[in-house]
């Protein structure tokens, strides 16, 4: 076994795509020399050559849209929007295109294009840098939003979205690509669509992704260690489409569930997953469903980030209001401002 | 550098051959320096008879949609020389991009009409295939498609494929950003792409002099290092030539080229917009005695190349495509509702098939009322 980041992953994951299929391209702003800003593309230019992977203009709406036009004839694009918040320029090719293309020509045209997008905060990122932004995308049918927390999930998620014949916006949450694992590439993990449970628990179901799958770890470790709570900790790798079953089985298990999201929480995944989750097991909770979000408010300068950013202690504080039978103070919204579902 | 940029510029005034009563004009001294060759008289007959069809297409869409029979058309009566020489200027292996307004355009590719007429009509959202019929699905959002067709002639060149991309475009699409983001990748890629502006002087109400500040739309070019071409719009064998010689620089790998057109949309933006609200009669009127169609007819007759005869041919068969348009449109368009899932993703996702599985109940239920009249009144009467 080798030490591999998550960084480390994604790169190999191109690189065994490329390898694999001529027709695989790696496309965006600084991807080729520099390799990237975060280096996940580092040394693809130099292996596989100008025209595999392509420096494009600065110009998100044009990557977006040249990849649409390369993957009408054929081509598997992989783009890069170097930040989370630089994406929106594209949107509308991503909504409008993208995303809708196969539906508008009734299956005559697949756009098996992966937009790989760094997100989420927590690494003293300036303003625009640090954005959750899955929201946009999963509330776009045709899309495939995925998320890996792990490096074994980066590369064989990656890998995986590449060949998939259906668009895939691939959130990397960027303060876990320096995160590192004992592992030999290639990897295959559970496919897309599949949730993994990363912590079995008996009391309370921790639904999480991406960036806050450590923190929901480390919360769970010591809400054993602290509060005798037996947490479960669901990584759901992907928010489109959604394992409802696995977070079900959980639920009816413990009876109880709380959602935990970097993004702000008005109308956001978690809302997704509380009312998905309410819907199928109401008759199995023994209390709401709660979330634990970022703050309603566009992402904070660096110094404040913490505040926003939820952390172990909300985690914990959260799932200390479970105990419904306790007659939990509905005067009282919680640190962080996660309101009581009543 | 100086001659690099004198080659990327337009002519100063659009290329013309034909004067607007059909009589031929002298080229500009710019025009025939770009070697622009009047098209041979087999060429124009073509262009005129393919005008005459897609002209005599349009009027029957917009006859479909006060029949009901469309939820929407817009016409592009008036601007046929440029819907119908680009298309004719264009090989097999060539890709089209067009916008919602080129639909006549799609006609003259050989695209069953009805097909074109499917995403007007409402069963669909493009009638044809794509990959069959080379032609990207119309495209509603403004100048997205300017994109695509730069990546698509970028890949096509990789392929080795000899293909050019047209893309189709209006005035007011000049304005959005993925304008300049398909002008500029088509030109750091060099792709074989050829834009081709229509410049009908509105965008909806809004006039050309509120939507840019340039002295002509072809100047946009330049910057971005794409050789650029204006041309009279209305003047049939001025465009075929013109886009002829654009698609010929494109695919001798010389890089992407910018036509602008000068024309004009005879009817309103669609028939939901009041045109009479943002222009003159006399504006009208103006335009009517450019005809493209009248100025190429003219041209073709006084020099023998037509007679009477071949147009009543031509009229005749447009009559009857136009009959067999009606025919086949008054019939109701066969839609599967459970076809809504079959497309979102190349597998549907378990919240789709959830979803799926409740329409087919609501469905079989309601076959199941319609199947009880007496039930089927009741519910009339409550509502």
């Amino acid at each position: 076994m080798s030490q591999t980041t998550f960084a480390q992953a994604l790169n190999r994951a191109m690189r065994d795509a490329m390898t694999q299929d001529p027709d695989v391209i790696v496309m965006g702003e600084d991807v080729g020399a520099l390799g990237g800003v975060f280096r996940i593309t580092d040394g693809l230019t130099r292996d596989f050559g100008e025209d595999r992977c392509i420096d494009t203009p600065l110009a998100e709406a044009g990557i977006a849209g040249f990849a649409v036009g390369m993957a009408m004839q054929g081509f598997r694009p992989v783009i890069e929007m170097q930040f989370d918040a630089f994406g929106y320029p594209a949107f509308e090719q991503v909504v409008s295109h993208i995303a809708k293309l196969r539906n508008r020509t009734q299956g005559k045209l697949a756009m098996p294009i992966v937009i790989r997008m760094p997100y989420a905060g927590g690494i003293g990122g300036v303003e625009h840098h640090c954005d959750s932004s899955e929201g946009y995308y999963i509330h776009t049918p045709g899309l495939h939003v995925v998320t890996p927390s792990t490096p074994a999930d980066a590369y064989s998620l990656l890998r995986e979205s590449i060949f998939s014949d259906d668009p895939v916006v691939f959130m990397e949450p960027k303060p876990l690509y320096w995160s590192k694992a004992d592992l030999d590439l290639p990897v295959g993990t559970e496919p897309i669509g599949r949730a993994a449970v990363r912590r079995e628990g008996a009391d309370v179901t921790l639904i999480t992704y991406g960036p806050q799958v450590p923190t929901a770890l480390k919360a769970a470790e010591v809400a054993a260690a602290e509060e005798d709570w037996d947490v479960e900790v669901i990584d759901l790798r992907t928010l489109v489409p959604f394992d409802d079953a696995t977070v079900q089985t959980s639920v009816r298990k413990t009876g109880r569930a709380v959602v935990l999201a970097e993004a702000q929480g008005f109308g956001g995944m978690g809302a997704e997953i509380a009312a998905r989750v309410q819907e199928r097991c109401f008759h199995s909770l023994a209390a709401p469903v709660l979330r634990v979000s970022g703050l309603d408010m566009p992402y904070p300068p660096p110094k404040l980030e913490h505040t926003y950013l939820p952390g172990v202690d909300r985690v914990l504080d959260t799932i200390a209001r479970l105990q419904w039978d306790d007659e939990p103070d509905l005067t009282h919204a919680g640190a962080g401002g996660t309101a009581v579902t009543v | 550098m100086t001659s690099d940029i004198a080659d990327l510029l337009p002519c100063p005034e659009p290329v013309r051959f034909l004067a607007p009563d059909g009589t031929r004009v002298e080229l500009s001294e710019q025009a025939a320096a770009r070697g622009y060759a009047f098209p041979e008289p087999e060429e124009l007959l073509a262009v005129w008879r393919a005008m005459v069809l897609g002209r005599r297409f349009d009027a029957q869409s917009t006859a479909l949609t006060k029949q009901g029979r469309l939820a929407v058309y817009p016409s592009s009566r008036g601007q046929d020389a440029c819907q119908v020489a680009p298309i004719l200027a264009l090989e097999e292996q060539d890709w089209v991009f067009p916008t919602y307004r080129d639909s006549m355009a799609l006609v003259t590719r050989g695209i069953d009409p009805v097909g074109v007429l499917t995403l007007l009509r409402g069963d669909w959202h493009c009638g044809y295939d794509p990959q069959a019929t080379r032609t990207a699905p119309q495209c509603t959002p403004l100048a997205t498609q300017a994109v695509h067709a730069a990546g698509s002639a970028h890949a096509l060149d990789r392929r080795g494929a000899d293909a050019v991309a047209l893309c189709l475009i209006g005035d007011g699409a000049t304005s959005e950003g993925d304008f300049h983001e398909g002008l500029n990748f088509a030109a750091v890629f060099n792709t074989p792409t050829v834009y081709l502006v229509q410049n009908n002087k509105y965008a909806i109400s809004v006039p050309l002099a509120k939507q840019t500040k340039a002295p002509t739309l072809a100047y946009k070019g330049i910057g971005y290092g794409v050789r650029s071409e204006q041309v009279d719009g209305n003047d049939p064998a001025a465009v075929l030539a013109v886009m002829q010689a654009a698609c010929r620089h494109a695919r001798e790998g010389k890089g992407p080229v910018l036509v602008e057109a000068h024309t004009y949309r005879m009817e309103a933006h669609t028939n939901a917009d009041d045109a009479t609200r943002y222009r003159t009669p006399d504006e009208v009127d103006e335009w009517t005695g450019q005809d493209p169609i009248v100025r190429l007819q003219t041209w073709l007759v006084a020099e023998g190349h037509l007679d009477e005869e071949q147009i009543e041919q031509v009229r005749a068969e447009a009559e009857e495509q136009a009959a067999d348009l009606r025919d086949r449109m008054n019939l109701e368009p066969v839609v599967e509702p459970l076809s809504l899932f079959e497309h979102v993703y190349a597998e549907p996702t378990p919240q789709l098939l959830e979803q799926r599985a409740m329409v087919q109940t609501e469905l079989a239920g309601q076959a199941a009322s319609a199947d009880s009249p007496g039930q089927d009144a009741m519910e009339e009467s409550t509502r």
